[in-house]
């Protein structure tokens, strides 16, 4: 198990200076501490980084004939 | 819109006839066929198939899957040997269900799994007499991994109301909606769920209602009465353009906060960009603090929906109309709770409920069902 955990984190480096301004940054919030944080950040900056849209690519046909259910169903007119 | 989760819509549909006499043939029971057509469908997407071991560590230690996307809720395959009938990893296996299902599966991985670990890290609990912790403990010993490929859909209750992600998506577009958000339910609606909706409402282009149908525990209203009940409150209540009411097929975990964040992530595949969580979303008995779902939802910078957060909405006297404790001062005898266990009592006793917790035309056709609760 520690073995399996241990290949789940690597390592980074960042400047002294700005982990030292994070720290205090952090203090009293839930971070528990400067990884979590850093973790945190960078989840939060890849997610707003992806675009919208459906992510997927339907032919012609495959959207009418979901667009002909919608109808049939009532949910379109 | 928001971008499915994991990024892909997947669909493992390939549907083709194929021939089960000499094949390993596995019957399962009506949730792991939900399961399947989920998976398949996208509604659980990135998932393509049952979780293999190091995915459902992750799931259980981080609440992610092994590649870091937010996964709360395990979703396993369990079956006995007898069952696996000598398959082996590698091996192809068909999954197929009394409703007609035909799936088909490839064995990546055969596992046991700590049941006392899972129900600890899903449930927060070992009480066996949590729904889910004896679900999880009548599990059987078996796990198997694997992504499967839905090759028949089967036969299922209401699939006039049954949309797929797929579907969602291109209505919401057709209806010119960028933000929609999602409503959870397995009640019919009570006043206190349409003010809570409509507050929403006003600030996204769309409300998209979407009840939980499948496996339901005694005494719960049927799901042919909360459909009634949604329609009716929907034709007479709402504006036509702006809300859809559409079923899930899946069944309750009563897993709580964790659910909560499995509830929106469906929802993001949906389509949806914000999900409402309400007050014990998810929750059952006295299992999880009243707002331990909103709580968890600080875990998630990336989760890629947006939770809206609601506490109780009520009648209030003083100030003539239905508020919530963010915006009334009042307490105590100034207000009326909508007690769900109040208006079931009524309703059974043939009763309208005053108009003040129950819409009357939705009470009137709520009356009109011979049963309304699961026996
Ligand atoms: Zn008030």
């Amino acid at each position: 198990m520690s073995e399996k955990n241990e290949k789940k984190f690597t390592t980074i480096s960042i400047p002294t200076a700005l982990a030292e301004k994070i720290k205090k940054r952090i203090e009293g919030t839930g971070f528990h501490s400067l990884s979590s944080y850093v973790t945190y950040v960078l989840r939060e900056l890849l997610a707003s980084m992806e675009e919208e849209g459906a992510g997927e690519a339907l032919t012609k046909e495959e959207e009418e004939k979901i667009k002909e259910r919608l109808r049939a169903l009532g949910y379109l007119d | 819109m928001s971008k499915p989760h994991g990024g892909k819509l997947i669909n493992r549909c390939v549907f083709r006839d194929v021939d089960l006499n000499d094949a390993n043939v596995v019957r399962v029971n009506a949730d792991r066929a939900e399961d399947i057509e989920n998976i398949a469908h996208g509604v659980f997407s990135p998932l393509e198939g049952f979780l293999c071991r190091n995915d459902l560590e992750s799931v259980l230690d981080d609440k992610r899957l092994d590649n870091d996307i937010p996964w709360t809720i395990p979703i396993l395959l369990d079956l006995d040997e007898k069952e696996l009938a000598g398959a082996k990893e590698g091996d192809t296996i068909f999954l197929t269900h009394e409703n007609g299902m035909v799936s088909e599966m490839e064995i990546e991985e055969i596992y046991t799994i700590d049941k006392k670990k899972v129900a600890e890290k899903v449930y927060g609990t070992t009480d066996p007499s949590h729904p889910g912790v004896s679900m999880t403990f009548n599990m059987k010993d078996l796990i198997i991994g694997g992504r499967i490929t839905l090759l028949k859909e089967g036969k299922k209750p209401f699939d006039e109301f049954l949309l797929w992600p797929k579907e969602t998506r291109i209505l919401f577009r057709e209806k010119g909606w960028k933000e929609v958000v999602a409503f959870q339910t397995r009640n019919p609606p009570h006043i206190g769920h349409e003010y809570v909706q409509k507050t929403a409402l006003t600030f996204v282009d769309g409300l998209f209602i979407n009840p939980l149908i499948g496996r339901k525990k005694k005494g719960d209203f049927r799901d042919d009465v909360i459909l009634k009940a949604y329609e009716t409150l929907i034709q007479n209540y709402y504006p036509q353009d702006r809300a859809v009411l559409s079923i899930l097929c899946t069944s309750m975990k009563y897993a709580g906060p964790r659910e909560a964040i499995h509830h929106a992530i469906m929802r993001k595949n949906f389509g949806c960009t914000h999900f409402i969580v309400g007050r014990d979303h998810a929750g059952v008995g006295n299992f999880y603090p009243p707002y331990a779902a909103h709580e968890i939802f600080r875990e998630f910078p990336d989760l890629g929906i947006k939770p809206v957060f609601f506490r109780s909405f009520f009648y209030c006297k003083k100030c003539g109309g239905v508020v919530n404790e963010k915006i009334c001062p009042h307490r105590g005898d100034d207000i009326i709770n909508f007690s769900g266990t109040a208006i079931r009592k009524m309703l059974k006793n043939g009763e309208v409920p005053p108009p003040t917790m129950m819409r009357k035309e939705v009470a009137e056709t709520i009356l009109q069902f011979d049963r309304m609760f699961v026996e």
